[in-house]
């Protein structure tokens, strides 16, 4: 009786195995699938054109077969820099705050409610932006209002919640002797931090500032609202943009051909983007492993 | 209220007063409700390593701490009575808090250099306080670091990490680091409890060398080393102070039965 159980047991353990390694087989195929397909439909695109003039063509006219998307590229990078530009400051200034200078039962209330901020839809935010900070772009600096500063604005705010709670975490994990430490030297409290607590937790904050920096290039809904879309070069922050994921969500429904393949080729560039941004963690996790 | 006896058993009050660099004053220091150090008057003579002893929790480390005010850094925790400080009291507001700990300074139990070079850790006093000047750093940090006997092993690493050094060295750099912003009187915290028998020799060595400088206060709950490295030994025992005497005395023959209880092995 006993021995029969024993053998369900192993039985059973064995199953749960197999199942998970199944799960997790799963996802790493799905995504060697969409890599591949993604490579398949967009390079031929690419090669066609030469990857030169595909990065640095300032045109994008998609039925005359012409594909350069330096527009979309720069209008990307400069609304992810903008709303870098105000999340970093505010984002890194209220974990230090959070972690070293409040009483925990503010950070008790405060950090649930941050993280609250990352679950509302990001359409709800493009919603926000569209109706208050188009209009008052509009009225007091001029211009359309469908910018890129509009687009930053609202990156920003989508951002922080990342931003504070991984820089709040990884300055939490600093220990409280290294602090102790420095006050016990006759450090002042902004000293011990800006001495020993930020380069101590370096590494975690330079990740806040990746992954923040990711979400921001990858974020389509609530920018394509907000930025105008126009694919030109833009000549100041308060010129509209088209980011190059606003590009895809906005032609995927008419797109067919060569047409699809480049909006896939621009899918790669995302793609390659965010590569290199996860590639710069993981680049100082190896460096500080080897020193 | 405490029995200050000398080494003949005659009463030392007033020669002490003279040579005391630091003395409190009914100290007490609460945790929330908790009263953790109670009415202690303790007398820390000039140029002398003082031990305070006594069993886990009975507030030697809290009364260590009250001595340059780090228990400010813990929440909910009060301070009453006095604490003086070559006669000027430290809770006085015109004092600031970093001067005062910049006098006062602290090792603590576990070795906590920072996350950085051997050299950054000991000049790290120094640049808080505004001294750029390279020849200047490299001097005191030089002399730092002979004083804490740990120049010789250190000298070719000065680039390298603190936190590859071993813990008996990172021990002594911290000691190291303490004497570059030249403390008047320095506090260790059970600063042998983490150390191999060697390294706590060494340390010991240490601190009967620094004691001509500096004055010295040791939290220990290791008897012998306070027998060892100490002139003078305060026994505590749930937050007060039961006897105060001179070392030699104190181990030979205290006149508490509940310190000879504890110096015999009987309790703690």
């Amino acid at each position: 009786m006993r021995r029969a159980s024993r053998e369900w047991q192993r039985l059973g353990e064995r199953c749960m195995e197999r199942l998970l390694f199944a799960g997790s087989l799963s996802g790493i195929v799905t995504l060697g699938a969409m890599v591949v397909f993604t490579f398949a439909a967009g390079l031929p695109v690419i090669l066609r054109t030469g990857l030169g003039r595909f990065l640095l063509g300032q045109h994008w006219r998609p039925l005359e077969g012409e594909f350069g998307i330096a527009a979309m590229v720069v209008g990307s990078v400069f609304v992810t820099l903008g709303a870098l530009a105000a999340a970093v400051p505010l984002g890194l200034g209220t974990a230090i705050l959070l972690s070293e200078f409040a009483p925990p039962w503010v950070r008790r209330i405060a950090r649930p409610a941050v993280e609250l901020l990352a679950g509302i839809p990001s359409v709800v935010y493009g919603f926000y932006g569209l109706v208050v900070i188009v209009p008052l772009i509009r009225q007091h600096l001029g211009g359309v209002g469908f910018s890129i500063l509009a687009g930053s604005v609202i990156l920003a705010v989508m951002i922080l919640p990342t931003l504070i709670t991984i820089a709040l975490d990884s300055l939490r994990q600093v220990p409280d002797s290294y602090r102790q430490g420095s006050l016990a030297l006759g450090a002042t409290r902004w000293q011990t931090v800006r001495r020993v607590v930020l380069p101590a937790a370096r590494s975690g904050v330079v990740a806040a500032v990746v992954l923040g920096a990711g979400r921001a290039v990858g974020e389509t809904m609530a920018v394509l609202m907000v930025t105008g879309n126009v694919a030109v070069l833009p000549e100041s922050i308060l010129s509209p943009v088209r980011t190059l994921t606003g590009n895809i969500a906005l032609e995927m429904g008419y797109a067919a051909g060569e047409h699809q393949q480049a909006l896939f080729a621009s899918g790669i560039v995302l793609f390659i983007l965010t590569m290199i941004l996860n590639g710069l963690i993981q680049l100082r996790r190896v460096g500080r492993v080897a020193r | 209220m405490i029995n200050v006896l000398g080494r003949q058993g005659r009463p030392l009050e007033g020669q002490l007063e003279q040579r005391a660099k630091m003395r409190t004053e009914n100290l007490c220091v609460y945790y929330g409700s908790l009263l953790a150090v109670k009415y202690v008057s303790l007398p820390v003579v000039r140029h002398s390593v003082t031990a305070l002893i006594g069993p886990s929790g009975c507030g030697k480390s809290t009364f260590l701490r009250a001595l340059n005010r780090m228990n400010e850094v813990i929440p909910g925790a009060r301070t009453e009575g006095r604490v003086l400080l070559d006669g000027h009291d430290i809770h006085d507001p015109s004092l600031d808090v970093a001067d005062l700990r910049r006098r006062v300074g602290m090792v603590f139990q576990q070795p906590n250099p920072f996350p950085m070079s051997v050299y950054d850790n000991v000049a790290y006093g120094l640049r808080i306080q505004g001294i750029r000047d390279r020849a200047t750093l490299d001097r005191i940090v030089e002399n730092s670091l002979r004083e804490a006997a740990l120049w010789d092993e250190v000298k070719d690493r000065m680039r390298r990490s603190a936190l590859e050094l071993s813990g008996g060295q990172q021990q002594r750099l911290v000691i190291a680091r303490v004497l570059a912003v030249r403390p008047e009187v320095i506090l260790m915290d059970e600063p042998a409890s983490a150390l191999d028998p060697v390294s706590t020799a060494r340390l010991e060595d240490l601190i009967h060398d620094l004691k001509r400088e500096y004055t010295i206060v040791i939290v220990t709950h290791n008897m012998r080393q306070a027998a060892r490295v100490s002139d003078w030994t305060a026994f505590m025992l749930n937050g007060e102070l039961i006897e105060y005497g001179p070392t030699e005395r104190i181990f030979t023959n205290p006149s508490d039965p509940r310190t000879e209880a504890y110096i015999t092995g009987r309790f703690g």
